[in-house]
């Protein structure tokens, strides 16, 4: 078992997800995040005065599979986000699970991780 | 004390300075009242602009919100600006054919201007700013259906020469004393010149530009964009309601008690019934209490008894508000079904219950024909729809109309303005 955490640019997520789905990985979790990396910052313009955003916003997306699928998820992933340019790709983190409980019903395992 | 005595001495003398010769008269009297409603309703109709501003923003996403008001502070200056210019005199252009006719540029009047001999209600500049500020309203009809994914350039270049000339010259075959006025078409404060003719452009704007990214998949589906802000919008169909009453009771063009008193009434009980409507319709269709739809109902019933608060009954003004809900609610679904995205539903609101609002005159009232009312409504279809088309496609050729897919999926707020409207706040720009 496998949590996969992902950090990507916000504008990949529709078509990250769309991956996904044709790879049978339907359960995941996503939040706002911001974070900086090597990719150029941001100019924004503000009552007259230009100033750098280099915290700029990202999604983190979460996902906990069992092994045989860390691949086809990693896949999904760099399919849209990988891309030329100054833009930075994101990274993708692949922790090991302990542990897992599907609390509706108490299943532990690779059975709870669906 | 002292300041008092001062203060009534100053009032005395400004105020006889005004009159003509002598001790002022009744009819003096009844002018400053009637000049001061009238005043009082032009600004009652530019708080309608909050109204829209807040409205528009609540029904969007937060990552276009900078660019949505941003359309609207500036259309109620081009507007304004382009009326002083031009507008005013292209749609009261005084003795002309009927069509067109043009008394000048710029505004100016000279001391009779200042009196009741211009006209019993107001004086040349009450009648401006009032006209003026309708102006406005009808320009900005059209950011709400255009939103989240227009060029602001572009739109500001057509709104630009869609108010300063298609509004004032369709305007003066009505309320200019044009050919319509002979026909004795009745538009007592607007559904067909200031709603119907922002509905025309909307409707043509929103589908010129096409649909938002992802709200219509390939298989047929659609997928709500949400707005993110429900108090934001219910405060302005509540502002928009509050200046409704300067809409319709300055249209009386005085202050006459029973007349202003009436209109109160009758736009009352629609926008009231068009809230019932809506929530009727909405409820059986989609089986939830829908708040945006009730909200566009208020609206709706507003447009509809704006034709005829005058001369419309207050029970029939309840059955025209009833109708307009219903027709809103209808429209919305049925835009959707034709893909032709328009994110807060002005089309609904003021091309199909303002081309209501209108017929509705001629169905309840005595004193009007509907073939009268459906004449003017055709007409005004025509040019409006005809024109707007030509403006668009001249824009689309010129600057384009829509901005890039990856600008519209980050939001027009970093793309057009490299601003943020919720600094600080965590946003989700996509789902």
């Amino acid at each position: 078992m496998k949590l996969i955490i992902a950090i990507i640019q916000p504008e990949e997520l529709p078509y990250i997800k769309e991956e996904l789905l044709k790879r049978e990985i339907y359960k995941f979790t996503v939040t706002n995040a911001k974070g900086q990396g090597k990719e150029f910052p941001v100019q924004e313009v503000y009552r007259g005065i230009s100033h750098e955003i280099t915290l700029l916003k990202k999604v983190r997306l979460e996902i906990a599979v069992n092994d045989e699928f860390v691949e086809p998820a990693v896949e999904a992933i760099t399919k849209v986000a990988k891309k030329d340019g100054d833009k930075g790709r994101g990274k993708i983190f692949i922790l090991p699970i302990e542990e897992c409980v599907r609390i509706r019903t108490g299943e532990t395992g690779s059975v709870a991780i669906g | 004390m002292k300041n008092k005595n001062i203060f009534l001495v100053v009032f005395l003398l400004g105020g006889s300075s005004l009159l003509a010769n002598g001790e002022p008269t009744a009819a003096d009297a009844i002018f400053t009242i009637n000049n001061t409603w009238m005043l009082v309703a032009a600004f009652l109709v530019f708080i309608m602009h909050l109204g829209f501003a807040t409205l528009e923003s609540g029904l969007t996403q937060a990552k276009n919100t900078v660019n949505i008001l941003f359309k609207n502070v500036s259309i109620i200056a081009i507007g304004i600006l382009t009326y002083a210019l031009c507008g005013f005199n292209l749609m009261y252009p005084g003795d002309f054919n009927g069509f067109f006719g043009f008394s000048g540029l710029g505004i100016s009047t000279g001391a009779e201007g200042l009196t009741p001999a211009y006209n019993p209600g107001y004086t040349y500049w009450t009648d401006f700013i009032f006209q003026a500020m309708f102006a406005a309203t009808a320009a900005t009809i059209v950011s709400g259906a255009v939103a989240e994914r227009i060029k602001l350039s572009s739109f500001l270049v057509f709104s630009t020469i869609y108010v300063a000339l298609v509004y004032p010259i369709v305007g003066s075959w009505t309320w200019g004393g044009g050919w319509l006025a002979d026909k004795n078409f009745h538009d007592f404060a607007g559904s067909t010149l200031v709603h119907s003719v922002g509905g025309w452009a909307a409707l043509v704007g929103a589908y010129t530009l096409g649909p938002r990214l992802g709200k219509y998949s390939k298989n047929g589906e659609i997928k709500p964009i949400m707005g993110h802000n429900m108090p934001l919008a219910t405060i302005g169909v509540f502002l928009l309601w509050f200046g409704w009453y300067g809409f319709n009771g300055g249209s009386v063009l005085s202050a006459d008690p029973g007349a202003v008193s009436f209109v109160f009434v009758t736009t009352t009980l629609a926008a009231a019934a068009g809230v019932i409507g809506a929530m009727g319709t909405s409820w059986i269709i989609s089986k939830k209490p829908d708040l945006s739809m009730i909200l566009n109902g208020s609206l709706a019933g507003l447009v509809g008894i704006t034709a005829g608060a005058d001369c419309i009954s207050p029970m029939y003004s309840v059955v025209v508000g009833l109708i307009a809900g219903v027709i809103v609610v209808l429209a919305v679904i049925q835009l959707d079904k034709m893909k032709i995205d328009d994110p807060v539903g002005a089309i609904s609101v003021h091309l199909a219950c303002g081309i209501w609002g209108t017929l509705a005159v001629g169905i309840f009232s005595p004193d009007y024909q509907l073939g009268i009312q459906a004449i003017g409504v055709g007409a005004y279809a025509l040019f409006c729809f005809v024109s707007a088309n030509i403006i668009f496609q001249v824009v689309k050729l010129a600057l384009g109309l829509r901005v890039s897919e990856e600008e519209e999926i980050l939001g027009l707020d970093i793309g057009e303005h490299d601003m943020e409207s919720y600094a600080g706040f965590q946003i989700f720009t996509v789902e």
